[in-house]
């Protein structure tokens, strides 16, 4: 009986599917009527396209809307490419591998909020440590999280920091199901370590790299939980990015404004991610 | 061995909860975790229950903010609040639509004992009391050091060119003339929002006008004042060299030992004080914002948040007897006396005799003629989510008053048509 | 080793040493110090050492709450968490394997799920329906659901490099579908498995908001809570604000510790198969 069907059969998605359209899916295409109204938990007056109208008038938008781009594409890139080089460096034998590993990976496991607090006051601009040893040496601090053209920059190196540990970790998984005999081959035809990289590691990592890429773009286009233990989108608004600009909104109990800027939000993310996936998924060799 | 390790764990957790519920009803509090909030519970509770060996009570803490409103509105709409809860008054409290969501306390006992001034704060839209006040009336102005100001020979300034040129000498003298903490962007709205009673000594008809939008910050000279001022000591550089990551803990610091002359700020800051740098207190003054004109000189004043019984409550009517409590004169006096930073709002309610400086220097505000006004936030439900932004950038010379006038008068309407009102 | 591999060792130990290992000094200094030192936020010496102190000062706050944490974000993490790994290979599984329109609709709602951000107050009436708002067994479903996306992409990029000639190869021994799944499929996956369990456990045991939100109550306190509930109620103890961060972030620690050799080991394996 089995056998006449696909060995794939479809009930395996079945548990998961209950799940998730329970109490993901129903919720959020509830939350799309309420992005119609003016919504105040207790009650929901139906206002049309008055929130897109209004939240797209919001005066930091553009600000916002260019923040969240650096900010997702130079974490994403960022990450890919030093994700990779420690990936090979932490696999390639060196001395005391396993311990920087765990170093690396460290950043990992703590709390955002802990992360926050902590580089808060490291960066702080006259008795952070940063400051301080840089005036130690006998240069001028900047103040990373007071200067409005510096802020966003200085979330973005923690979130490096704190990111890259998941992405090398990533990388890892990637290169173990990458067949040693590959490598003998390409030792045989006497490539160099460099021509190894580019045209063994590069290409057959590439589960890896799209998993990596689209992970921590998705993660830097909503990124939020950093910005705002850090900068909270300060000074002012110079390190707004658009998910704390909806936040915002939301600590306000502007309940419908900030659902639709949710779902403006999701729409620039599906218009960035959804040609990249398929683009990634067409290139896709089946082994 | 790892059953071993479970149950060892499971015995322990279950001595734990058991040990926390053996009294016949437990009524559960949710609060926020203010110093001040933690030892009003403390002290209310411990003394009921020894009224009421079979009440015990649960205390739930919840952030504070913007933060803490949206857990309070999502717990109301969701029919999941406490049997008793500590919010804010004001236009805050009439935005958990009280009528529905709240039980009605006119009829209680002690409800005749909560003050006049007060009452309003806490009523729904049909005049019914729905909170008791829970905390002293607090003062929003300008905190200084008394060392410094004797050693300098400082008066307390009646107008605001006084005030700059006190902050000037302390700055000449090597002190930091005003503190700014912008790392907690909250106290930075402070000279715009504490100079309330000089705007409506300059326009008594603006809190009205601007909530039916007939006056806007930007049109009302005296009310953007408030911002132009903010501005005025930023680019004089009075301010500490931290001030953009500096935090409301640092202020106090700065102001109680000498550090800085003057920190704007809401009078709870002398709990800070009296907690962190008890032999510093009395160093610790304080004096409303002062205006243009030092014949009119007075404070602006915020009112302390309430308890609230939700309709909904699982033990309403203990809850209720507790809240009835809470407003007599000798629970009032229980929490002047382990905290008595401020003037109750209770019938008879006294303040023990040896009040810290900052608050014998506030007091006299309360006791003259029209010495206060309440802050606009509680004549009016209109007020704009990005204003600590705002200010922050005022202070910071990161965009000029004019600006940012204009832009908060763009916040206010966003958030006047989101709450649904008239005229908007 | 070579001796290049050694210097680099070397030279990769120092510079992470002072980038990666340098903030956890601080953590565990400042963790370490009296309440008045701590507070000035400083990266030196402690004036006193307290660290035992401060411990205990954290273990007792609240009649043991975190003892209590501990043990509530454990059992959501390890439930959560087994559910996500089963789910997300099966999901994983069928969608790389069986190419078809359905096959995009659920790619799509995978997407979604990595892409919108969860509208709490409908989720909360959803739960309070089917009477598990306010359960742990609530919570752990709420983990899964928003999880998943994640989980599946992991998994369905990593299938896509296991051949299907293995799974012909059993079809044909006459293994079924759940067979094949299990006895073939899942014990290739563990590369990927490990990186979903340590990921995803972190991701839990270290949710503040979703608890916040969909489990209130003092009985249910989780962990990230009593960090929380710590910054509010000492708002100038800093030193036990950080001895409680350090002691949340144990348990993630010894999980990755524990796991990390899984990982070499999942190595080893990958280069037997290819």
């Amino acid at each position: 009986m089995v056998t006449q069907k696909s060995p794939y059969p479809y009930w395996f998605v079945l548990p998961a599917a209950i799940v998730f359209s329970v109490l993901f899916l129903a919720p959020t295409f509830a939350s799309f009527w309420f992005s119609l109204t003016r919504w105040d938990l207790f009650s929901a007056v139906f206002i049309g396209l008055e929130n897109y109208r209004q939240f797209l008038r919001e005066p930091f938008l553009i600000q916002g809307t260019v923040n969240t781009l650096i900010y997702a594409i130079t974490t994403s890139a960022t990450k890919s490419v030093l994700g990779l080089l420690l990936a090979v460096l932490l696999t390639s034998g060196i001395w005391a591998q396993g311990f920087l590993r765990t170093i690396v990976f460290f950043p990992v496991l703590v709390s955002t909020i802990g992360i926050g607090i902590t580089f808060a006051v490291l960066m702080h601009p006259t008795n952070g440590m940063i400051n301080v040893a840089l005036s130690a040496i006998g240069l001028p601090g900047p103040g990373w999280l007071t200067d409005p053209s510096l802020a966003l920059y200085s979330v973005i190196l923690v979130d490096l920091w704190k990111g890259v540990g998941l992405a090398t970790l990533i990388y890892i998984a990637g290169l173990a199901t990458i067949s040693q005999d590959y490598y003998e081959a390409a030792r045989i035809d006497g490539a160099t370590r460099t021509q190894m990289f580019f045209r063994v590691t590069v290409p057959l990592v590439r589960p890896a790299t799209v998993t990596v890429v689209t992970l921590s773009l998705i993660g830097g286009l909503r990124s939020f939980d950093l910005i705002w233990a850090m900068t909270r989108g300060g000074p002012g608004f110079s390190s707004d990015v658009l998910a704390s600009v909806i936040y915002k909104q939301y600590q306000a109990g502007f309940y419908g404004l900030s659902t639709a800027g949710n779902v403006i939000l999701f729409l620039l993310i599906a218009l960035i991610i959804l040609p990249l996936t398929a683009w990634f998924n067409r290139r896709e060799v089946d082994l | 061995m790892r059953m071993t390790a479970r149950t060892i764990l499971a015995a322990l957790l279950a001595g734990l909860l058991a040990s926390a519920a053996h009294a016949d009803v437990t009524l559960t509090i949710l609060a926020d975790t203010n110093p001040e909030t933690i030892s009003f519970l403390d002290v209310l509770t411990k003394a009921y229950s020894e009224k009421r060996p079979d009440i015990s009570f649960d205390i739930e803490n919840r952030a504070g903010g913007a933060e803490g409103d949206n857990i309070v509105k999502t717990r109301l709409a969701t029919g999941e609040m406490a049997d008793i809860f500590q919010y804010n008054t004001g236009s805050l409290f009439k935005a958990l639509k009280p009528e529905n969501t709240l039980a009605d306390l006119s009829g209680l006992q002690n409800a005749g004992n909560i003050s006049e001034n007060f009452k309003p704060v806490v009523s729904a839209a049909d005049g019914s009391v729905r909170g008791v006040p829970f905390g002293p009336a607090m003062g929003g102005g300008i905190f200084y050091n008394r060392k410094i100001y004797a050693e300098l020979g400082l008066q307390v300034p009646k107008t605001w060119a006084d005030f700059i040129a006190n902050s000037e000498k302390a700055k000449a003298a090597g002190k930091v003339g005003i503190a700014q903490t912008y790392g907690d962007t909250w106290t930075s709205q402070l000279f715009v929002l504490a100079d309330f009673y000089n705007v409506k000594a300059a326009a008594p008809s603006f809190a009205k006008d601007f909530t039916e939008n007939k006056a806007k910050f930007a049109t009302t000279p005296a009310a953007a004042k408030g911002f132009e001022r903010l501005e005025q000591t930023g680019k004089a550089g009075l301010f500490n060299a931290d001030f953009g990551a500096a935090k409301f803990d640092d202020g106090m610091r700065m102001v109680a030992t000498g550090e800085a002359a003057h920190y704007p700020m809401l009078t709870f800051g002398i709990g800070n004080v009296a907690q962190n740098y008890p032999d510093n207190l009395a160093d610790l003054g304080f004096f409303a914002q002062p205006g243009d004109d030092a014949a009119k000189n007075g404070l602006t004043v915020w009112m302390p948040s309430a308890l609230y019984s939700p309709s909904s409550a699982e033990n309403g009517e203990e809850a209720k007897k507790f809240l009835d409590w809470v407003a007599s004169k000798e629970a009032c006096e229980l929490m002047a006396k382990a905290v008595p930073s401020g003037p109750y709002l209770i019938k008879d309610c006294q303040l023990p005799a040896d009040v810290p400086q900052a608050v014998k220097d506030m007091l006299p505000y309360f006791e003259a003629e029209g010495g206060t006004a309440p802050a606009l936030e509680f004549l009016s439900p209109v007020k704009g989510p990005a204003l600590e932004q705002i200010t922050v950038e005022v202070g910071s010379g990161i965009r000029p008053a004019v600006e940012a006038v204009a832009l908060y008068d763009q916040d206010v309407e966003k958030q006047a048509k989101q709450l649904g009102l008239p005229n908007w | 080793m070579t001796r290049r591999q050694l210097s680099t060792g070397i030279v990769s130990l120092a510079l992470a040493s002072i980038i990666f290992i340098l903030p956890f000094v601080f953590i565990l200094l400042t963790a370490a110090k009296t309440r008045q030192d701590a507070s000035r936020l400083t990266f030196t010496w402690p004036v006193e050492w307290q660290l035992w102190e401060n411990f205990l000062q954290v273990l007792e706050t609240r009649n043991y709450l975190l003892l209590l944490a501990y043990f509530n974000s454990t059992v959501i993490t390890v439930f959560a968490v087994t559910l996500l790994v089963l789910f997300g290979a099966m999901v994983g599984y069928v969608l790389q394997r069986r190419p078809s329109r359905w096959n995009k609709v659920i790619y799509g709602f995978v997407l979604a799920g990595l892409m919108i951000p969860p509208a709490v107050v409908p989720t909360i009436w959803v739960l309070q329906s089917i009477g598990l708002f306010k359960t742990i067994t609530g919570m752990i479903f709420i983990q899964v659901a928003y999880g998943l996306a994640f989980s599946v992409l992991l998994f369905r990029s990593f299938i896509a490099t296991i051949p299907r000639d293995l799974d012909e190869a059993a079809l044909i021994d006459g293994a079924t579908p759940l067979q094949i799944f299990f006895r073939v499929i899942l014990p290739l996956l563990k590369p990927v498995t490990v990186t979903v369990i340590v990921v995803q456990s972190i991701t839990i045991f270290n949710d503040f908001t979703n608890p916040l939100y969909y489990l209130p109550g003092r009985e249910n306190v989780t962990v990230q809570f009593t960090l929380y509930n710590f910054q509010g109620q000492f708002q100038t103890q800093f030193n036990l604000l950080f001895m409680n961060i350090l002691l949340v972030t144990i348990p993630p620690l010894i999980v990755y510790i524990f796991f990390n050799r899984q990982i070499v080991a999942g190595m080893t394996a990958g280069a037997v198969k290819g």
